[in-house]
């Protein structure tokens, strides 16, 4: 697993409360991890500190599984 | 149309003297302070270091890890007490009406810890406002009976009450007058506080409304002693089940007490401090007693507002000899923020439910750390001090007054036929 890959788990399990094996790359954050609107946000704003980084709404819209926050972010720390 | 009775089926408790109502009234009997340094933050630089913090609570004992994060610690508490209430009441949750079900909630502040920690957050950083998004929903006071509901499915009315100290009391009415009209056959109700945190005790302290008796925290809340220098902050939540008599009869639920009624009122005088004729107090107890069908002498014990503070003890004090005359002598009057201080929004329903024990045990409850008369207090007044006193209990008052002049007096009876 890729450095970005293991802090994104990181974030996600800490903030969802889940169990890390449940975090894998295929998960969606509302369908299988149990987050609502909020917890979606949270974790957005989560990665944007992390990571150095401003995810715009439009863009935060199309990040709704673990796979999806992992690729936007090693695209935009290249 | 005839006001249907409403009785007590139901008790929960987290206080800085015991985190269920066992161990609370355990505490109460035997006169236990609950005040102690600070634990939550560094104290050097403040005027008062110790407060009534809860004791020995982890909130992971209670809520997962994602709830503890959703939840500022005065709705920790609220979950926390009503859960024992819910369960103390065996109300059986699979064949209740939801939609009768209902959560009426005091908090006199609310999240006030997240509130000091977002901005505490956003005042660090560069002025880009990135709050959390649970920030709003964590502080404002009515998530509380809104995380009641939730959990339970209630589906009845549900807020919060906002009176300041009085705010409990203020929900107890609330929840009293809902079951009377018919509205619900059950009202979760109560309150809970969670404001020790820097701007609690930094705000009261620069009102200068907290004591200072740094070298002595537990002899620090002494109603009506004559060297008291102001409330001791505490925290925590009380729960109360009230519901429909005959509801609570079908079920052959087990019945502490019938609330009798409640009055309020305002002082409209000041923002903080007491009317110095109290004339405010003296109209809640009227209302109260008009409210309830009492006459004067039929009540035995208050359980006063008593925050040891110089004015408002006076006052009270006052406010009681004008309203119930030669009788005042024979009620036993105490207080027991000497021993968890002062709840805020939560000293209503904890103190309510001391009332309540105090029936149940035929046993008033003492007023703490009395040393020395003071002399603006009539000493012909039986301020139940530092020992608890025996005595049967018909009829229970109990007093709150919050800044802003709120003042609110809930009666309790022990249950008849």
């Amino acid at each position: 697993m890729s450095d970005i890959a293991s802090r994104v788990k990181a974030i996600i399990v800490d903030k969802l409360g889940v169990d890390e094996n449940e975090v894998v790359t295929e998960a969606s954050f509302t369908n299988d991890l149990g987050a609502d609107s909020l917890d979606t946000v949270e974790l957005i704003m989560e990665f944007e500190k992390e990571f150095d980084i401003q995810i715009p709404d439009d863009q935060a819209e199309n990040i709704s599984t673990v796979g999806q926050a992992v690729s936007y972010i090693e695209e935009a720390k290249k | 149309m005839e006001l249907k009775r409403v009785v007590v089926t139901g008790l929960g408790a987290l206080t800085p003297i015991g985190n269920n109502i066992s161990e609370y009234w355990d505490s109460l009997i035997h006169g236990k302070s609950g005040a102690a340094p600070i634990t939550y933050f560094d104290t050097s630089l403040f005027k008062t270091k110790f407060a009534c913090e809860i004791k020995n609570f982890n909130a992971n004992d209670y809520f997962d890890r994602k709830e503890v994060r959703r939840l500022d610690r005065f709705a920790q508490y609220a979950l926390v007490a009503s859960d024992e209430a819910i369960l103390d009441s065996g109300v059986d949750l699979n064949v209740v009406d939801k939609y009768r079900v209902g959560v009426i909630w005091g908090a006199g502040i609310g999240g006030l810890e997240t509130f000091q920690n977002e901005v505490i957050d956003f005042a660090k950083g560069d002025g880009t406002p990135r709050f959390n998004p649970f920030f709003i929903p964590k502080m404002i006071a009515d998530i509380a009976p809104g995380n009641i509901s939730i959990k339970h499915g209630f589906m009845g009315p549900n807020y919060a009450t906002v009176s300041a100290c009085a705010s409990s009391a203020n929900a107890m009415i609330d929840a009293l007058n809902y079951i009377r009209l018919g509205y619900s056959d059950i009202m979760v109700t109560g309150g809970s506080e969670a404001a020790v945190t820097q701007a609690g005790m930094g705000g009261f302290n620069s009102m200068h409304a907290l004591s200072t008796r740094n070298d002595d925290p537990q002899k620090a809340s002494r109603p009506f002693d004559a060297n008291r220098d102001g409330f001791v902050l505490g925290e925590g939540g009380g729960a109360l089940i009230l519901e429909e008599y005959e509801h609570a009869k079908a079920r052959g639920a087990k019945i502490y007490a019938e609330v009798i009624g409640g009055g309020m009122s305002s002082d409209a005088y000041h923002m903080t401090a007491p009317h110095p004729e109290g004339i405010g107090v003296i109209a809640v107890m009227k209302n109260c007693l008009e409210n309830s069908g009492l006459k004067p002498e039929d009540v035995d014990t208050i359980n006063t507002h008593g925050t040891s503070t110089p004015l408002g003890d006076v006052a009270e004090l006052k406010a009681i000899k004008q309203v119930f005359g030669e009788h005042a002598k024979n009620i036993n009057i105490n207080s027991t923020k000497s021993m968890t201080g002062h709840l805020l929004g939560a000293a209503g329903a904890v103190e309510a439910i001391a009332s309540i024990l105090a029936m149940q045990n035929s046993l008033v409850p003492p007023t703490i750390n009395h040393e020395t008369a003071d002399e603006n207090i009539d000493s012909e007044l039986n301020l139940t001090l530092n020992k608890p006193q025996k005595r049967e209990i018909k009829v229970a008052m109990s007093n709150t007054f919050g800044f802003g002049g709120h003042n609110a007096c809930v009666a309790f009876k022990k249950m008849e036929e």
